[in-house]
């Protein structure tokens, strides 16, 4: 060893001590950087959370904890509740991914088993393709197609089939105005459905062809495989798949401010026009004056953002989990 | 045996008949996407001419074009584009190269995944609060900074992923020839994972050009050409949400040509974007 070092002559020695140096030193820099960037992700995080406390402050100190619980929504009189917009929130997404989680996994079903094999790419690439259609394309489709449809040649059909119905005719009652919470719902569900249907896909390609492969081998049909093998296996992924879309459903704001009619009450008919909390602060933002006005509207804003943060949090900690197992 | 085979008869129509549903499930719910897309074109299409791309959005009931909100969204794009793909990637790289097992990473990843899908008009808010609000008014720094922050954690994820797929006997190499490590990343990693990162890059775009909620009140709207970065600013979805809930029917006809418009944009960078990464996989 160190007869090579010896053979070196000094000079260059240190030059070469001055480049290790100086390599170290932009390392050091480049680490530091990529790990500055990392921490911003955190920060962005933490900073949406703290402003819209902090914007949100003087409407939850003037209403505390009534402001989630009171339905009334008066800019005159300054006196803002959010139960209407949390109701409709809720009311939307839940119908929304009732609807949605079967027909995906319907179609994972399809995609995954009955599907011949050339075909499966293509629909399952379109299926992904339609997950990144923006949410503005489906509110003006549901607007200016769908809405009407509803109204022309649904709904009075509906209403009057339940006419006399006991709980029915509460829940399907009123004119048909087209727009209001089940179309917004029903929407939803359309927007929800590529998230749902390519997340309950993925999850169903991790179950082990082993063990399909047996439950075929002792007899078991398709449709049983599916019931005892697949589904078992993958329930805490598909429960995965279901909080993501719900995740997605509570924020959307676009697709249902266009049909949700943004009306603050809270009505048992799913026909009648509703708001939700997204609709809300979409179509008021800009128009509130005073204080009080934007300081609930962010308020409304930092619920949302608690509500989702809370759910998504749950679904990707359950995907993680299917993850982890196969990558076990 | 009879019973036996009533028993196999009835498995294979339960089979028959859930099988069915899930063929229908698909068929209904393509055939919907579908309808979506059949009315997109049709109406949108109808209104499609050169003045659209040439003629500045028009007042109530005249025609015109969505010029300036189509240069808008474009201005807005692109500075947001530069500002959240450098710390999007860069964060990616601490993640998958120096800290891929630390504990920051661990949190990063997961909070990461929840910025993903994360309500964007909340993202608006955080917006207004922080720029708006202190400067006093609608800007079109504001919204391109909203949208931003919509890019990162595309970027962030993409560019995870894709650097974890470089095989690490290629980092080996470079760090036993002498190279430090910034450099193994710089000349080796990056170049191995570039087409996954750039479309990484790609779909964020594709993310941020049909965002409407984040921009209706940090960019606001501008029924004029405007190139001051200082000013509220028209851009395409907020111009489409404008007209089509307007009574006019030039404006709607318009929001349907400009929703046509959107839609062909992204799903054309999604298919390039994968297009990209098929290649690779291919090899």
């Amino acid at each position: 060893m160190n007869a090579i070092y010896e053979a070196i002559p000094a000079r260059i020695a240190g030059r070469r001590a001055a480049a290790v140096r100086r390599f170290a030193l932009a390392d050091a820099a480049f680490h530091a950087l990529t790990r500055a960037s990392a921490i911003l992700v955190l920060v962005m995080l933490g900073g949406v959370g703290i402003s819209l406390v902090v914007g949100a402050w003087p409407a939850l100190s003037a209403f505390g904890f009534s402001f989630v619980t009171t339905q009334s929504w008066n800019p005159v009189t300054e006196k803002f509740g959010a139960l209407a917009p949390i109701y409709g929130t809720i009311v939307t997404s839940a119908i929304a991914v009732l609807v949605a989680v079967p027909i995906g996994i319907g179609i994972a079903i399809f995609l995954t088993e009955l599907c011949p094999r050339p075909l499966r790419r293509p629909i399952g690439i379109a299926v992904e393709l339609l997950a990144g259609i923006p949410s503005i394309i489906y509110g003006i489709w549901g607007l200016f197609v769908f809405a009407p449809f509803l109204q022309i040649h649904l709904q009075p059909l509906v209403i009057d089939l339940f006419r006399g119905v006991p709980v029915l005719e509460s829940l399907f009652a009123g004119p048909p105005y087209g727009i209001g919470l089940l179309t917004s719902a029903l929407i939803l569900a359309i927007m929800i459905l590529p998230f749902t249907t390519s997340i309950t896909r993925d999850v169903f390609e991790t179950v082990p062809a082993v063990l399909k492969e047996s439950a075929y081998g002792i007899g078991c049909t398709t449709w049983e495989v599916t019931r005892h093998i697949v589904i078992p296996y993958t329930r805490v992924g598909i429960m995965g798949g279901v909080m993501l879309g719900l995740g997605r459903a509570l924020g959307e704001t676009m697709a249902v401010t266009f049909v949700i009619g943004n009306a603050h009450r809270i009505s048992p008919s799913l026909f009648a026009p509703a708001t939700t909390i997204s609709a809300t602060i979409a179509n008021e933002f800009t128009e509130a004056d005073g204080e009080l006005y934007t300081a609930s509207l962010i308020a409304l804003g930092l619920i949302l953002f608690v509500l989702t943060f809370l759910i998504l949090a749950a679904a990707r900690y359950m995907l993680l989990r299917i993850e982890r197992r196969t990558g076990a | 045996m009879s019973k036996a085979s009533s028993l196999h008869a009835r498995r294979k129509l339960k089979n028959a008949v859930m099988m069915t549903l899930s063929v229908m499930a698909a068929g209904v719910g393509l055939a919907w996407l579908g309808l979506i897309l059949g009315a997109l074109v049709w109406k949108g299409a109808a209104g499609l001419s050169l003045s659209v791309f040439t003629e500045m959005t028009p007042p109530p009931g005249e025609a015109g074009g969505l010029l300036n909100a189509i240069a808008g969204s474009i201005i807005m794009t692109f500075i947001a584009m530069i500002v959240g793909t450098p710390i999007g990637v860069l964060a990616g790289t601490y993640m998958a190269e120096y800290g891929r097992y630390s504990r920051l990473s661990m949190v990063v990843r997961f909070i990461n995944d929840i910025l993903l899908s994360a309500p964007s008009i909340v993202i608006g808010l955080f917006v207004y609060e922080l720029m708006v609000r202190p400067m006093g008014h609608f800007s079109a720094l504001a919204g391109a900074a909203a949208l931003a922050m919509l890019v990162v954690p595309v970027v962030v994820r993409t560019t995870e992923d894709m650097l974890n797929l470089v095989p690490n006997t290629l980092r080996e190499a470079g760090t036993a020839i002498g190279a430090p490590r910034w450099i193994v990343i710089r000349s080796v990693a990056y170049r191995a994972a570039l087409s996954g990162i750039v479309t990484g890059i790609l779909l964020a775009v594709a993310r941020i050009s049909g965002e409407t909620a984040p921009l209706l009140f940090t960019a606001l709207n501008n029924q004029f050409w405007s190139s001051s970065l200082n000013t509220p600013m028209a851009s395409l979805p907020v111009t489409i949400f404008q007209f089509a809930l307007s009574p006019y029917e030039e404006w709607q006809q318009l929001a349907w040509t400009g929703a046509l418009l959107i839609t062909l944009t992204v799903l054309g960078l999604s298919i390039f974007a994968r297009s990209l990464t098929a290649r690779r996989e291919d090899r």
